[in-house]
């Protein structure tokens, strides 16, 4: 029978949930790590075995782990990401230069098809690449370097590169995405890219072609319709059907276009998830009503899911990683809320039941479907 | 023999338990401690101070001896007791966020 392992990481330490086939019935193992920052937690599609984890802690800097057991146990692998050449400057806060500074290391994605690869995504933003299992970490300076580069200003987070989709179907299709500078594409795995934010609108950036700057806060793909992305923007879900050459928006009936994850149905790739949170300056939900939305039309007709979540006085928030879904034949969808509850729906989000409820603040949250 | 103390994230992370008893070759300063440090635990490389030009962490300051020895220069020595292993030398996670 098919079993489920969701990977959590928190602010105070990595947790991993597993079930059989039904979901209803979850283990839990950690905290991993305890005490440190888990900012990411992904295995490799190639070797499920093979897990990666970002622990980072303000006092003590970058760490990252890796287990081959399928996240029982642990061992620290290479740390050390530098900056392929002069750093240069990106632009700080209030629009002065600021050097490019190696903070921590928000997402890292393993190889569709090698385990020993995996790819980081850092902030200050940049893009690094491991051949040998995480033991060592090369900018691929391309994305960095980018013409636009100098002109990369920080989110309220950080400058982070938080995305990073491989794209299966087209041999060296990537794509990033920066906060705050926008999307990006490579076709020459990750040597050369360029911003793909074109369709993107944000008030305070009067120009409508403008290359970079719009607070992209996830993007999200089919693996069988690559072409298609979707993305939640600081304000606006957005969609294109051109591999990003060009956007347009689908936040629809949505109550706040608002939002930090999005995800896609494994089955239906016109079936997306979003989390509507109140705004820029108020990080809960509307209403303090914790409502997935649905849509099965690839956006603009969006329905609330609720059933088996908090429908009143909650007020957490639901971080730009804390959403997946696993490939069962019924579709299960998972989130984490920074008040520390996993919830997990085994129909597709029709209901909702909390896997746990009272971790830490929870960054980032991944399934594996194993077989 | 000189004795390290480590806070407990890093303890946990190098896998110590205790203190920890290092051989330094030559003049015991704090520069050749934390050298003989990162040598025996490489996965502590990065965490005390920066890789590559050797700058303690902003959060992580040094002790020996009720002293703070955190902006003292790297290649000054240590004091005698802390040579002799009668005191350990500290590094300590600063006391901050939650």
């Amino acid at each position: 029978m098919s079993s489920v392992r969701v990977l959590v990481g928190t602010r105070k330490g990595a947790f991993v949930l597993t079930s059989d086939g039904k979901r209803d019935d979850w283990a839990v193992s950690g905290p991993h790590f305890p005490g440190w920052e888990i900012y990411h937690v992904k295995a490799s599609p190639a070797d499920p075995d093979r897990v990666f984890a970002s622990q980072s802690s303000g006092w003590f800097g970058q760490v990252i782990q890796r287990s081959d057991d399928g996240g029982r146990t642990w061992a620290p692998v290479g740390s050390e990401f530098s900056y392929d050449g002069p750093a240069g400057t990106h632009q700080w806060y209030d629009g002065t230069p600021h050097p490019w500074e190696f903070a921590r290391v928000w997402h890292l994605e393993p190889s569709l098809g090698d385990p020993d690869t995996v790819y980081a995504g850092v902030e200050d933003a940049g893009l690094f690449r491991s051949a040998d299992g995480g033991q060592h970490w090369q900018e691929l300076p391309g994305l960095r370097g980018h013409q636009t580069g100098p002109s990369w200003q920080p989110g309220a987070g950080g400058m982070c590169l938080h995305t990073i989709i491989l794209d299966g179907s087209a041999p060296g299709r990537m794509f990033t995405a920066i906060s705050a500078a926008g999307a990006f594409r490579s076709d020459d795995a990750g040597e050369t890219w360029r911003p793909v934010n074109q369709g993107l609108k944000s008030e305070g950036i009067p120009d409508p072609k403008a290359e970079v700057g719009h607070c992209v806060h996830r993007l999200a793909m089919h693996p069988a319709r690559p072409d298609v992305l979707y993305m939640q923007k600081h304000w606006d879900v957005m969609r294109s059907d051109d591999a990003g050459d060009s956007w347009h928006e689908v936040s629809g009936n949505l109550p706040t276009d608002f939002g930090f994850p999005i995800d896609v149905h494994a089955h239906e790739p016109d079936t997306v998830y979003v989390v509507p949170i109140t705004s820029d300056s108020h990080h809960f939900p509307p209403e303090g009503k914790l409502r997935v939305y649905r849509s099965r039309t690839g956006g603009d007709d969006w329905e609330p899911l609720t059933r088996g979540l908090p429908q009143q006085h909650c007020y957490v928030n639901v971080l730009r990683d804390a959403m997946a879904v696993d490939s069962l034949d019924s579709c299960g969808v998972y989130f984490g809320t920074t008040g520390g509850q996993v919830y997990g729906s085994a129909d597709a989000g029709d209901t909702w039941a909390p896997i746990v409820r009272d971790l830490p603040a929870v960054l980032s949250v991944e399934v594996q479907t194993l077989p | 023999m000189i004795r390290v103390v480590l806070p407990a994230h890093l303890r946990t992370l190098a896998r110590i338990a205790g203190e920890v008893k290092l051989d330094v070759a030559g003049p015991v300063t704090q520069r050749s401690v934390l050298d003989a440090l990162e040598a025996s635990y490489p996965v502590l490389r990065g965490t005390i101070r920066d890789r590559d030009d050797g700058r303690r962490r902003a959060m992580v300051r040094f002790f020996a001896c009720q002293e703070d020895l955190s902006h003292e220069p790297p290649d000054d020595p240590l004091p005698e007791a802390v040579t002799t292993g009668a005191e350990p030398y500290l590094i300590v996670g600063a006391m901050a966020g939650g």
